[in-house]
């Protein structure tokens, strides 16, 4: 549990980090929260020869809204999310997946960014993020860009960050009235990843019918899924039990996970059938108490 | 008890004493073998196998020693030329210390690295490298006994099988005869898996050995630090050392559990190290290390049959046993009882007629059979036990409380013989189970079961009723290794009045600087806040086998109570001195002794310390200590009713705890405080296999949840609310009045639980489900029983 001699190395401007990336290329990880990758050193299972610990560098720890849109900057804490009014007022998915997130200790540490760029199909926000249509702003020697969610998880631990880029900034569309969000989660304890857990964001138009739906899953496939299907069959629907019903056994259909020592896949089917209902209700009962 | 005899002032038995101990706890002022630091001291780490079975074809330590600060690699033919590679096991089997040319389970000791600091250490265990040749690992007992096995000890002359030994008791014939003659019999297979003790600290040591001196002195992870003394001066007499020259300090302990009673290679290499290199050697287990390679516990398959009669009557029990005991057989239990107090099977029922038999095999596992919080495989037994009899009741359609109180052992059927030869001491079973069924509400609880069901919905009641057999033990049966299982006290009391007093046991967090303290203050009347209670240093102390098995209290508590009766008759001899009257005609009374009639007349125990130093009786011995080595005449038996009440989502599989009420009968009770957190500590150490905890070992031999991200402990949040009371039937043998507790609990909650969710079930056809039950086993029964909701 010790891991091999490394170099660490913590700038204090963006544009540092960056050619600091540039000049060690494969041999260099970026440190946030720590809190997956020290683990992974500890087992030498990652052997990065240098850190560079990005939470010396300032302006990457907000929160707000901004022009129509939820900003988060990457080295935004777990436990930040936990305690902003704008989040637990606005957003209640992101309330509820900061608070499923391991324990407290660990929320203190890991960043929203670190949950993001892991490419931990079992980690818990990408599925917020893709029921939020997020987009991640990413930096690298040319600048900066912006990555759609869908195309950011390109395989198992793998995203589409490039070894030179450092995601800055995650871009939420700002809720609008009539919406609502859940985080339904099933972990064997406390701390644990999910067994299986769904993300959902749904927002009403005046006449009750649902204009937009999110639907990610998590740990149900080598990366984190949206389940189109669900959300096809509910958007410019009036939800009512038969629909919800089925959209809980399309996003079943929609998912890909497999037999692990949380279950069988035939288990964690079921539970994002059971769950995909449950946060469907659960966002539309906040959507109408929010009206 | 009626309240506490003495006041808050002395502070004897009965007083909820702050534990004395936390006031260095709480402000992380304990001192753990990892505190230690010696002058020159080096660090040593261990080279694991990857594989459970395999041939080693070599170990290059080159790329390891030219690591700069890496002093040694120690491989078990440098052992080997030491005659040090081998070690025995408590249970007299053997054990490799480090591997010449086979290895036999995952995370085996290959070799070890010594190095100037702990992370030089860790490089140098990646830089020796290994060449195995992998063979088919035998990881299912089952698979062990097929006749075309490979013979996995082939270390051992003659060896055809895997089997290690055959156990039995009772009276196989007449219990045959029982089964045959009874109305109705049940059969349930019960597997309690393979668990491990995760105590906050790891094991490990620090071993310095004094050149000159010839003395070795090693501070250590144990429970037992005078057994492990005499087994160091028996193991590696022929390279010198002498049990004289053999110190071993069991510093503070955080949790044993039945953990830290085995000798672990790792311990054995550090000692053998510093003999070798003249320097001190720390050697401290990474956590993954811990789960994986110390020992287990359980890991028992158990075949249950009972039978009774139509109107419920229990006849007979029958229970044969396949016992995995990995590797070897590293198990810590008394010589005599190789499956420990597994026979106290019969559980707290009148059963006439028993037979149990138990077979025990090697696999490529960890090896062990430890006694995790349990005295010997007594958890094994109680869940054997309470499990089968709720599938009688269900058999019978009869209430699980009902048919427990028609075949409890009656309050005045003690002291009671059982059929596998027990003689317990006291109990009122029926008493505490009425506690246990007023205070949750059982009656109300069965309505609204029957209620929910109706609704489709999931809910179920599980009741233990353990007894349990703890304090081992009377010399005539008990010992380790040839050691009798008595325990002591060496007691001073200094000439102000107050006191010290040493012990052969070993608290891990049991609070023994606090309850001992509190015994003798029962018995003297010096206020326990001014005696000094010392354990774990073998210098110092006097012999004991330790602190395992809730043995404490009935042994070394009873020493304790015996040190101050002998203090308490020099006492007489002085104060009769004093006071100028004879001793028959001095009484005693907490704190001092006065004339008969006329009170007035008296000596305190402070007045009587200072006289025993100032102006002692001619004739009599100055100084005022005694000690007592107290060999008990019986085990003591605690016992209790557990009922738990669970809610289960029928889509999902969670199973919620809704409440869990247990009542305890650990008879006079010394701190009412301390035993509350043993009962919650113990409870919530019975959730946990009961729920969560079970080491997964793939066909390879590979353990699958290495870590404490799978190996699931429950935390406070999975923990429920714990409603705890007490009955009290005291012991009529041990000096106190009192039996153990400490592990009570975590024998009794499992079938609680366990019982809980197969009655939530039982509607389905569910006769048992093994722990852990955990939310994915319930969905699985929910397809097989075509319940799905
Ligand atoms: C006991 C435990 C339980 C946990 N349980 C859960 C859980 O239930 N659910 C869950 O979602 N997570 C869980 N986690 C993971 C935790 O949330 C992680 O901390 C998080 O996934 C990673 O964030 P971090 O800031 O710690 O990132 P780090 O560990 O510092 O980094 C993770 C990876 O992302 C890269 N990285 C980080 N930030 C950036 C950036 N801004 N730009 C580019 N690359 C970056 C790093 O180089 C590294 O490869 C658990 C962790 C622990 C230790």
């Amino acid at each position: 549990m010790i891991p091999p001699p490394y170099e660490y190395l913590n700038p204090n401007q963006l544009s540092e980090a960056i050619s600091l990336l540039q000049k060690h290329g494969e041999e260099a990880k970026i440190l946030a929260g720590g809190h997956s990758l020290i683990p992974a050193m500890k087992l030498r299972f990652a052997l990065p020869e240098y850190l560079i610990d990005i939470s010396g560098i300032e302006g990457m720890d907000f929160l707000r809204e901004e022009e129509g849109q939820l900003r988060i900057g990457a080295m935004s804490r777990e436990s930040s999310l936990e305690e902003s009014e704008l989040i637990s007022e606005k957003y209640p998915l992101l309330l509820d997946t900061a608070k499923m997130i391991a324990d407290p200790q660990v929320r203190n540490m890991a960043t929203v960014g670190g949950n993001l760029a892991h490419g931990d199909p079992a980690n818990d926000h990408p599925a917020a993020m893709i029921a939020l249509r997020a987009r991640v702003v990413v930096e690298g020697p040319n600048g900066s860009r912006e990555i759609g969610i869908d195309d950011f998880f390109t395989d198992f631990f793998t995203t589409a960050l490039q070894n030179n880029e450092i995601l800055t900034e995650i871009k939420i569309p700002a809720a609008p009235p009539n919406s609502g969000g859940s985080y339904q989660k099933i972990e064997r304890k406390v701390g644990d990843y999910a067994a299986a857990a769904v993300a959902c964001q749904l927002s009403f138009d005046a006449g009750g019918t649902i204009q937009q739906i999110g639907i990610g899953l998590t740990n149900v496939g080598p990366i984190p899924l949206r389940s189109n299907s669900a959300e096809d069959h509910l958007r410019g629907q009036i939800p009512d039990d038969s629909l919800i019903r089925e959209s809980g056994r399309l996003a079943a259909e929609d998912c890909d996970p497999v037999d692990d020592l949380r279950g069988s896949a035939e288990y964690k089917r079921d539970l994002v059938n059971e769950l995909t209902q449950r946060a469907i209700k659960i966002s539309i009962e906040r959507s109408e108490r929010g009206s | 008890m009626n309240g506490p005899k003495t006041s808050v002032e002395v502070g004897g038995m009965g007083h909820n004493i702050k534990r004395k101990e936390d006031a260095r706890f709480i402000r992380g002022q304990g001192k753990y073998t990892d505190d230690v630091v010696l002058p020159g001291m080096l660090h040593m780490d261990i080279v694991r196998s990857p594989y459970a079975y395999a041939k080693i074809k070599s170990i290059n330590t080159d790329n390891a020693m030219a690591i700069p600060g890496v002093h040694a690699v120690i491989t078990g033919e440098v052992l080997e030329g030491y005659n040090l590679h081998w070690m025995p096991t408590l249970m007299s089997d053997t054990q490799m210390v480090l591997p010449t040319d086979t290895v036999m389970y995952q995370s085996q000791e290959v070799a070890a690295v010594i190095a100037d600091d702990r992370y030089i250490a860790a490089d140098g265990v990646e830089a020796v490298e290994v060449e195995y040749e992998p063979m088919q690992a035998v990881v299912d007992p089952f698979k062990a006994m097929e006749a075309d096995a490979p013979v996995l000890r082939t270390d051992k002359e003659g060896k055809t099988d895997n089997h290690i030994w055959h156990w039995e008791t009772g009276d196989a014939e007449k219990t045959e005869e029982a089964f045959q003659a009874a109305d109705v019999v049940v059969k349930e297979k019960v597997y309690l898996p393979r668990i491990h003790v995760a105590s906050i600290e790891t094991c490990g040591c620090v071993a310095s050995f004094d050149p000159v001196e010839g003395k070795l002195t090693v501070w250590m992870t144990t429970q037992a630090p005078h057994a492990i003394r005499t087994v160091v001066a028996l193991v590696a007499g022929h390279v010198g050392l002498s049990e004289e020259k053999i110190r071993i300090i069991s510093p503070d302990i955080g949790g044993g559990f039945g953990g830290k009673v085995p000798v672990y290679p790792g311990y054995v290499i550090a000692i053998a190290s510093s003999v070798v290199i003249g320097k001190p050697v720390k050697w401290v287990e990474d956590r993954s290390e811990n789960l994986q390679a110390d020992s287990f516990a359980r890991d028992y398959h158990m075949d249950v049959e009972l039978a009774a009669s139509n109107s419920g009557k229990m006849e007979a029990l029958r229970i044969k046993t396949v016992a995995d005991h990995g590797y070897t057989d590293a198990a810590a239990n008394p010589s005599k009882y190789p499956a420990g107090m597994f026979s106290i099977c019969t559980g707290s029922y009148d059963i006439k007629n028993a037979f149990t038999e138990m077979d025990a095999y090697y696999t490529n596992k960890p090896p062990g059979g430890i006694a995790y919080r349990c005295s010997f495989r007594v958890t094994e037994a109680v869940h054997a036990i309470e499990r089968i009899v709720d599938v009688l009741a269900l058999k019978l359609g009869r209430d699980p409380a009902d048919l427990r109180m028609q075949n409890f052992i009656q309050p005045e059927d003690f002291p009671y013989q059982s059929a596998l030869g027990w003689e317990y001491d006291s109990g009122n079973y029926p008493r505490a189970l009425k506690l246990a069924m007023e205070k949750i509400g059982y009656e109300e609880l069965r309505r609204e079961q029957k209620e929910k069901r109706e609704r489709g919905e999931l809910m179920g009641i599980g009741i233990s009723s353990f007894t349990e057999i703890v304090g081992a033990g009377p010399s005539k049966d008990f010992d380790i290794l040839g050691i009798k299982m008595f325990d002591s006290c060496e007691l001073r009391i200094h000439p102000t009045g107050k006191a010290i007093a040493r012990f052969g046991t070993k608290s891990q967090g049991q609070g023994h600087e606090t309850t001992y303290a509190q015994i003798l203050a029962e018995e003297l009347g010096i206020p326990s806040s001014q005696i000094q209670i010392e354990e774990g240093d073998t210098d110092t102390a006097p012999y004991g086998l330790g602190t395992y098995a809730s043995r404490s209290t009935p042994t070394a508590g009873a020493a304790a109570a015996k040190a101050a009766h002998k203090i308490r008759e020099k006492a007489r001899k002085i104060a009769a001195h004093l006071l100028e009257a004879s001793e028959e005609d001095l009484e005693w009374e907490v704190g001092k002794f006065f004339v008969k009639g006329s009170p007035e007349q008296a000596k305190t125990i402070q007045e009587i310390a200072f006289a025993a130093y100032t102006n002692h009786p001619q004739g009599l011995e100055p100084g005022l200590e005694a000690t007592h080595y107290y060999d008990p005449p019986n085990m003591t038996f605690p016992f209790g009713s557990y009922i738990c009440v669970v809610d289960i989502d029928r889509k999902t599989g969670e199973i919620k705890i809704r409440r869990f009420v247990a009542i305890d009968d650990c008879g006079n009770i010394i701190n009412p405080m301390i035993v509350e957190g043993q009962i919650h500590g113990g409870l919530t150490q019975g959730l946990a296999p009961a729920m969560y905890e079970e080491l997964i070992y793939d066909e390879q031999g590979n353990i699958l949840n290495g870590s404490f991200m799978d190996y699931l402990l429950p935390t406070s949040v999975e923990t429920p609310n714990w409603e705890t009371e007490q009955t009290i039937t005291p012991s009529p043998h041990h000096p106190l009045g009192a039996k153990g507790v400490a592990e009570s609990p975590t024998v009794g909650a499992p079938p609680a639980i366990a019982n809980a969710v197969v009655d939530a079930l039982s509607h389905l056809g569910v006769e048992n489900i093994d722990i852990p039950i955990t939310p994915f086993k319930v969905w699985q029964v929910f397809q097989e029983k075509g319940a799905a909701a």
